[in-house]
């Protein structure tokens, strides 16, 4: 059983690892801000999700799991105000110039 | 598994560092506040992946921290990217 679990976080920790690494090329290679805003903002957000839900069963005590999850919660929380909040700058930017 | 996790954990602030190359060349600031808040989050991810690996108390809250403070730094950069008309509404009713 006690392998299973460890499978299991590997791949969730790999695959959040992949997104991290999405989010950051995303970063550099997209040609627009709006675009590379896109990409931080929902493959971060994933990444950090998949780390998350991998780390869940390696928590000692239900309060350390259920704090990874709070963590995550803010954070999704957090950029998805911060990516309106960029964009609306962006746009009054764009309109200003 | 320790180990796994801590590679991980260095395979993530590798991304954010790529993530901060944008910073130095980054065309506007727009471009900067945003590698600031992937350096927010990628750092977040590192910090917890420490913290299963090594089990150091208080890095999670450590990284509760540093999620709250990557949403104030880019609020901190929209308002004080406010274009004028904002700023003297601002002005004009204190």
């Amino acid at each position: 059983m006690n392998t299973a679990i460890d499978i299991f976080t590997v791949v969730a920790i790999c695959a959040g690892a992949a997104f991290f690494m999405a989010g950051s090329v995303g970063l550099l290679r997209f040609p627009d801000s709006l675009t590379r805003l896109h990409a931080l903002t929902k493959a971060d957000n994933l990444g950090l999700g998949l780390i998350v839900l991998g780390l869940l069963p390696q928590a000692d005590s239900l309060l350390g799991g259920l704090k990874l999850v709070a963590v995550w919660l803010l954070v999704q929380l957090a950029s998805a105000t911060v990516a309106q909040l960029i964009a609306q700058a962006l746009r009054h930017r764009g309109r200003g110039t | 598994m320790t180990e796994f996790l801590l590679g991980a954990a260095g395979f993530v602030l590798l991304t954010v560092a790529i993530g901060l190359i944008r910073v130095l060349g980054g065309p506007g600031n727009v471009d900067r506040t945003m590698a600031v808040q992937l350096l927010g989050t990628g750092g977040i991810a590192a910090l917890l992946l420490v913290a299963a690996a090594t089990g150091v108390r208080g890095a999670e809250d450590v990284a509760l921290g540093l999620a709250l403070l990557a949403a104030f730094a880019s609020v901190a950069f929209v308002n004080s990217a406010a274009p004028e008309d904002d700023r003297e509404a601002g002005r004009a009713n204190e």
